[in-house]
């Protein structure tokens, strides 16, 4: 017995040396710069915690998610778990509107367009602060303009390995790229600001409202330098007040906040809890009040149950069946006419996401400038599809390699099922699919190097613009990037080139239109399906509502008694 | 014996730098490259490029190889590609996370498991005997995740005595000191957030430690049986001694040592294997990191990661083998 105790002793010794060292090193004075404000933060949390004992009045909300956030800089990062964090904290200066990719004011209370679509300029709303007490004004945007566009600008912290990526995608590439669009920026007086463009861009002010491009407080990055990433300082509703990786990040009301009357809530946090059942578990026994990422099956169940309610994001994205059309037999558009009458969509959209899918007509979600209502999309027609490859000559059938995604993604949450589905469908109309499988980052780069035949793939959008999915997916330029197809047609490049600089939106729309006709006719592609991913909150929460970017201000929730 | 420490801590050496070899090059030969993860499907092969070059990836292995000894003996651990943070930083509240845990598990296991096989062995063949060795069969053979779920089912759900996911309550968070939560509530002398903290960790301990109670219980039993038989127990009995100080003085030291050894490599297991129990349990530890890195092909927290499991793991093996010493006067070294 003697020697068991002392057995745990030393485990428990063993435990507390590491305890000291983990306690030494949170000592060390390098990082002390950011422990002095998480201290502080930390004190007034507590201080919050103990007022909400007494009065019971606190709104502190729990946003529960599948995963952490990589890093709360939104503009190094693509990852949707962090700009639905730092887009609590920081504001760009126009916002969407809350359904929808409409732009409304935000941090700019106007702006004006010149006739040649070349000059851009906003107006600034006056008397906004950071939160660490310095003024918003034009200055800070130019900063964080210059700071996104030039590797070798003071706050880029290219040495700490932050690449801009969005920036470079949304706004043709980096300072001194040909591609680079934005000339110049011009400070014209401390709330207003002139963008001066080398070329028109038809989506310029609907990239200002991404959650990309917020603008962060200069004296921050000149604080905290590359930890800026843990340490994130904005104008928003919520202040940041402490991250611990992989479990929360907790955001606290930021009573300065310049729109009156917001936020409502007084906290915020955001707790990571991986596995889907545990989250809805954790919803039901009320340890949290909003759960991303509901599985489709579930819904029914969280229907019938009165205390959560169900909530559905607009659909932003889409799956895809994608062929190589520089391989055989893909290269005949009568065969991938032939493969698009023979997938049944409707049936993915049932077997996946139990209803809440929308069977995909062209490569671009509805609601979208441009979206071609008048195409109707191939319907499900094996035979129509057997006559099409007996024309194309494949009347004894053919044989084609299916690569198969092996990791699930939002636009395709069970790519096995899916290619099990397709595969069965192929076979009813005598083409053999044999399954390829890759690792998630070989099958990307494989697939952008055009080794594949038919594969699986979807995209997601972001600036709410058409040409983030015709522009990148089907252009020529994206060969061996995004334009997984590998399609090219003179027609669509042009129709695309020119509604890419078109300023006037009707135009664009038009022009959007027509190429969405061309595409239909040549389809490179099988839309499977645009997802509108379902979401669960406990019936105490108000004005929530999800955005389809997947970014939502919860300045407006609060929680009911 | 302290020679024979120093002389364990000495082949420690090789045994790390080996580890170090192997791990990056497993790391490096593994298809498909972080840059093209972290960029996903709308990477243009520029900003692949671009990014590999940031990164460093395009030095040869050798020249990456030597960069990484370099900062590991200089103590630096690296910086994770995914986060960029420092992975000194990062892994320190995982591993408390995750020793908190096995702690908890090793506890639950060893005060059952002991007491099952000792009982068992006591009263062998008995209807005690019996149900405790079914049922630690039934407990090796258990999956961990399908544990896991009932438990959550049923008392998280269905009865809503304990939280199935995470170290703390979200609306009332601790600020860590050790980031080992129980020690921090004892430290803050908060006796509500220990009790919140306890409470985490009953669930997730059960699941985990439940694998390594069947087989400290029958390895017990095992080993129990040989002492019992053995002449000097009879000669202590024959003495008069009453048979609980029998047991639990007399055989228990003399059974101890492969129970021990058990203990040893369990516990080692349970440091890097607790993946299943972790990502269930949304418990934030070394499991998850490293099992997360690999899928982002974040090299250096994989490198890292696996590394310092690996010393924890040889560390814990020599503590057994000096605890022979100790326990039995016999073994020298």
């Amino acid at each position: 017995m003697k020697k068991l105790s002392f057995l745990l002793t030393l485990l428990l010794a063993l435990m507390l040396t590491l305890a000291a060292c983990s306690g030494d090193s949170t000592d060390e004075p390098e990082e002390n710069p950011d422990n002095e404000t998480e201290e502080e933060n930390n004190e007034e949390g507590s201080e919050d915690e103990e007022a909400s004992e007494g009065d019971g009045e606190d709104q502190v909300l729990v946003f529960a998610r599948g995963g952490d956030s990589e890093s709360l800089d939104f503009a190094s990062t693509t990852d949707g778990e962090s700009s639905r964090v730092t887009k609590q904290i920081y504001e760009s200066l126009l916002e969407f509107d809350k359904e929808s990719f409409d732009l409304k004011p935000g941090l700019a209370h106007d702006w004006e367009v010149s006739d040649d679509g070349q000059e851009y300029t906003f107006y600034l709303e006056e008397g906004v602060k950071f939160h660490d007490g310095t003024d918003f004004n034009a200055e800070a945007v130019k900063t964080n303009f210059e700071r996104w566009a030039d590797p070798e600008h003071e706050y880029a912290f290219t040495d700490s390995d932050y690449v801009y990526s969005m920036y470079g995608t949304m706004f043709g590439g980096f300072k001194g790229d040909d591609g680079h669009v934005i000339e110049d920026i011009e400070v014209v007086d401390d709330y207003t600001i002139k963008f001066h463009l080398s070329r028109p861009l038809g989506y310029f002010l609907q990239n200002m409202g991404m959650s990309y491009f917020a603008i962060t407080s200069p004296a921050a990055l000149e604080e905290y330098g590359p930890e800026i990433n843990e340490n994130p300082v904005g104008t928003g509703p919520f202040k940041f007040v402490s991250w611990e990786r992989d479990q929360s990040i907790v955001l606290e009301k930021n009573d300065e906040y310049w729109k009156e009357g917001l936020p409502k809530l007084d906290r915020v946090i955001f707790e990571v809890i991986p596995e889907n059942s545990s989250r809805l578990m954790a919803l039901r026994s009320g340890d949290i009040d909003i759960m991303d990422g509901l599985n489709p099956d579930d819904a029914a169940g969280v229907e019938s149950d009165a205390d959560i309610d169900l909530y559905t994001r607009a659909a932003n994205n889409f799956g895809y069946l994608g062929m190589n059309v520089e391989k055989e037999p893909l290269d005949d558009k009568l065969v991938r006419q032939a493969i698009n009458y023979a997938v049944d969509r409707e049936a993915v959209a049932e077997a996946l996401y139990a209803g809440y899918a929308i069977p995909g007509a062209n490569p671009l979600p509805p609601g979208y400038l441009g979206f071609n209502d008048e195409i109707e999309g191939y319907d499900y027609d094996p035979e129509k599809a057997k006559d099409l490859l007996a024309e194309a000559g494949y009347e004894d059938g053919v044989e084609i390699e299916l690569w198969t995604m092996p990791v699930a993604r939002p636009y395709m949450p069970d790519p096995e099922t899916v290619a099990d589905i397709i595969r069965n469908n192929l076979e009813q109309v005598g083409i053999t699919a044999e399954i390829v499988r890759e690792e998630w980052a070989p099958y990307l780069e494989k697939t952008a190097a055009g080794e594949q035949e038919l594969f699986m793939l979807g995209w997601s959008g972001t600036n709410g613009d058409p040409d983030y999915f015709l522009g990148s997916l089907l252009h020529s330029s994206g060969i061996g990037g995004s334009n997984y197809t590998r399609f090219n047609n003179e027609e669509v490049d042009e129709l695309l080139d020119q509604a890419k600089v078109a300023v006037d939106q009707d135009e664009r729309a038009d022009l959007y239109k027509q190429a969405q006709e061309i595409i239909h006719e040549e389809a490179p592609m099988v839309v499977l399906v645009h997802s509108e991913p379902v979401l669960a909150a406990s019936s105490r929460v108000q004005n929530y509502v999800p955005h389809p970017s997947t970014s939502e201000s919860l300045a407006e929730v609060e929680l009911s008694e | 014996m302290l020679a024979y420490t120093i002389r364990r801590l000495l082949m420690l050496i090789p045994v790390l730098i080996g580890m170090t070899i192997i791990t990056f090059s497993i790391v490096h030969l593994i298809p498909g490259n972080p840059a093209q993860v972290i960029l996903g499907e709308s990477a243009t092969e520029t900003q692949v490029q671009d990014l590999e070059e940031s990164m460093g990836l395009n030095e040869p292995y050798i020249v990456q190889f030597g960069i990484y000894v370099s900062d590991l003996l200089q103590g630096d651990l690296g910086t994770s590609l995914k986060t960029k943070a420092s992975i000194n930083k990062e892994i320190l509240p995982k591993l408390a996370a995750t020793f908190e845990l096995t702690f908890f598990a090793m506890l639950f296991a060893i005060i059952i498991g002991v007491n099952a096989g000792i009982i068992s062995a006591w009263r062998h063949n008995s209807w005690f005997d019996f149900f405790a060795m079914l049922f630690a069969l039934v407990g090796v053979s258990m999956p961990v995740f399908w544990l896991a779920l009932m438990e959550q089912w049923i008392f998280a759900q269905e009865l809503g005595w304990l939280p199935a996911h995470g170290r703390q309550d979200s609306r009332s968070q601790i600020d860590p000191i050790t980031h080992f939560y129980v020690l921090d509530s004892i430290l803050h002398m908060d006796m509500k957030q220990l009790f919140i903290s306890l409470k985490h960790l009953v669930l997730p301990s059960i699941a985990l430690g439940t694998i390594p109670m069947a087989i400290i219980a029958r390895m017990t039993r095992s080993s129990m049986l040989e002492v019992m038989s053995s002449d000097y127990i009879r000669t202590i009995r024959a003495k008069g001694s009453g048979q609980f100080l029998v047991i639990y003085k007399h055989a228990l030291k003399n059974a101890t040592i492969p129970v021990l050894t058990i203990i040893g490599l369990q516990t080692g297991v349970l440091l890097g294997g607790a993946i299943l129990t972790e990502t269930i349990f949304s418990w934030p530890g070394i499991g998850r990191y490293i099992y997360d890195a690999i899928s982002y092909r974040d090299y250096p927290v994989i490198q890292s990661g696996i590394l310092v499991v690996a010393l924890i793991f040889v560390m814990i093996n020599l503590i057994v083998d000096l605890l022979y010493a100790f326990i039995d006067p016999r073994i020298k070294y």
